[in-house]
């Protein structure tokens, strides 16, 4: 059974918003001399509008995760795990490579890395856009939960694996066991995919996927013909249980 | 969790900052294991010559004192094989001008409860129990000069916490292999490694692995061909790192759990297992980084 959990989509409302005069404000932030911890309660601190430039990440874990408001972000350099995991409504720009489990549980608003990111980006996500313009490493969009996620490079196996609900577009090669057990979530590969996993279909790229595709493509700001994709999906086949496979348990 | 930094300088002018180099990635990935640690350090002058032979031997303190062990074994040895015992840190060692297996006999009939821990021409391996960058600094890493160095900090799940269990495993001429993760048919591999006659130091499994390797490249396998074979027959998680005297070797299990990250310069191939222990080596930001693919061997030769 599938729980879909609505992504946070509501904005500080218009007396809120005419309160923070601060709104365009930006800060900046050298990790070199001040602490993780610091710069995520200043995230948590900040408010709407707020824009933050974070330098000197060295690579470190956990980096602006926790973001419940709708500021910007850059990170100007590599991040390490988790870069701002559990993230809500702000948009965050790596400037660089993302480690394991980029945008973890992302809720709502977008994380854009301009390199590659390491295994399980996006795992369990359940709003919002993650872009990634290199290549994602195994379990892109695990357990993903209603994300877009949109790779502009490869990814790699077991991608998408207990997919429920939300989009993922790989404008490279797809790597072993592509969408194994999905039960939903429309998976679009524009080259090559090693394997397709248990219950993972190609299915028809109709009108409505074409132009899904293209408005994804836009918000991840590239330049692909949605035509060159092809489309997988969930057959289907392992949401009820076979009485037929009573021996194989 | 384990940690691994491994660096190879292609770069002659970048040989005196080896240690000073590894020990910074060192210290980055101390969180990923820091019961105990190891290192290999190879063509570190004042540690290993070239034409001499070097063991390295577990302990500081080998229940004689040093110039007696020297004077006993330089006398079970040719007058010209210069023995010499130093004692690095919390490790011994013992070199002359003789081949290693010479000198491996000489050392175990002189002191039969050593722990041979490291040998060969080119390398020296140092290991402890401890926070890993205090047994860098005992050892007096920051310091050292060489061509390649490779360091593990442990937390560890297979065996024992103990000095003898930590890695890197050294247990044929120059090679060296650390590991991230556990062997799970370890023990079937150690009994048929047992019956082809292999003798083993611990109960740890990424000995076997070790021991293995080296199985396989004294059958005639290069070192590329030595860990596909191993992708063969071991199970498990792993991300592996091997030295040779001249090269260096990466390889994930085709799950890839375990992470590896490698930086590729002109001067240098640095693999590490976090991008963090890699942010504050020169040029980095002009490095070909990737992390290696599950399953792929990686071999770098000098």
């Amino acid at each position: 059974m599938v729980t879909l959990t609505a992504p946070e989509t509501s904005t500080a409302s218009a007396e809120e918003a005419a309160g923070t005069e601060q709104s365009l404000d930006s800060f900046s932030v050298d990790l070199a001399g001040s602490p993780v911890r610091d710069l995520n309660q200043a995230l948590h601190n900040a408010v709407d509008g707020q824009s933050w430039t974070v330098t000197s990440p060295g690579g470190k874990h956990s980096l602006a995760v926790g973001i419940n408001a709708d500021v910007t972000v850059t990170v100007e350099g590599h991040a390490g795990y988790y870069a701002a995991g559990m993230h809500q409504k702000g948009d965050v720009t790596i400037n660089g490579n993302a480690g394991v489990g980029l945008a973890e549980n992302i809720m709502s608003g977008r994380v854009h890395v301009t390199g590659d990111a390491s295994q399980s980006a996006a795992a369990t996500g359940h709003g919002g856009l993650v872009v990634i313009d290199g290549n994602a490493g195994a379990r892109c969009g695990i357990s993903m939960k209603g994300v877009d996620i949109v790779v502009g490079g490869n990814i790699g196996h077991m991608s998408a694996f207990m997919a429920q609900a939300g989009r993922l577009v790989v404008c490279g090669d797809a790597g072993e066991a592509l969408g194994d057990s999905i039960y939903e979530t429309r998976l679009y590969v524009k080259g090559t995919v090693a394997s397709l996993g248990a219950d993972c279909i190609e299915k028809p790229l109709k009108a409505e996927h074409l132009a899904e595709l293209g408005d994804l493509l836009a918000a991840a700001g590239r330049i692909d013909d949605p035509a060159d994709f092809k489309r997988y999906g969930s057959a289907r086949n392992l949401y009820h249980f076979h009485v037929d496979n009573s021996t194989s348990y | 969790m384990c940690g691994i930094a491994a660096l190879q300088l292609r770069n002659p002018l970048l040989h005196p900052q080896m240690g000073s180099l590894l020990s910074s990635m060192m210290c980055q990935i101390v969180d990923r294991g820091p019961d105990s640690a190891g290192l290999a350090v190879y063509n570190t002058p004042g540690l290993v010559s070239e034409g001499t032979s070097t063991l390295s031997l577990l302990g500081k303190d080998q229940g004689l004192p040093v110039a007696e062990i020297q004077l006993a074994i330089a006398g079970m040895l040719p007058s010209d094989a210069a023995a010499v015992v130093r004692v690095v840190g919390d490790t011994t060692l013992v070199s002359a001008a003789v081949g290693t297996d010479l000198l491996v006999k000489v050392v175990s009939e002189t002191l039969p409860a050593a722990t041979i821990i490291g040998r060969g021409e080119h390398v020296a391996v140092m290991k402890s129990v401890g926070h890993p960058m205090e047994i860098a600094a005992e050892h007096g890493l920051e310091a050292m000069a060489g061509s390649q160095g490779l360091s593990h900090t442990r937390m560890a799940t297979e065996s024992a916490v103990t000095a003898g269990g930590s890695h890197p495993f050294s247990v044929a001429d120059d090679l060296c292999l650390v590991h991230n993760g556990s062997f799970s048919n370890h023990a079937t591999i150690r009994r048929s490694l047992l019956r082809e006659g292999v003798v083993f130091d611990s109960d740890n499994d990424t000995e076997v692995g070790a021991r293995y390797v080296a199985s396989r490249l004294q059958q005639g396998d290069t070192l590329e061909e030595a860990l596909v074979n191993l992708g063969k027959v071991f199970d498990g998680f792993y991300t592996l790192v091997v030295t040779t005297a001249d090269s260096m070797a990466v390889v994930r299990d085709p799950i890839a759990c375990k992470p590896a990250i490698i930086a590729e310069t002109d001067d240098y191939v640095a693999m590490a297992s976090e991008y963090r222990a890699l942010a504050a080596l020169p040029g980095i930001e002009k490095a070909r980084i990737f992390e290696p693919e599950p399953g792929k061997v990686y071999t770098w030769s000098l």
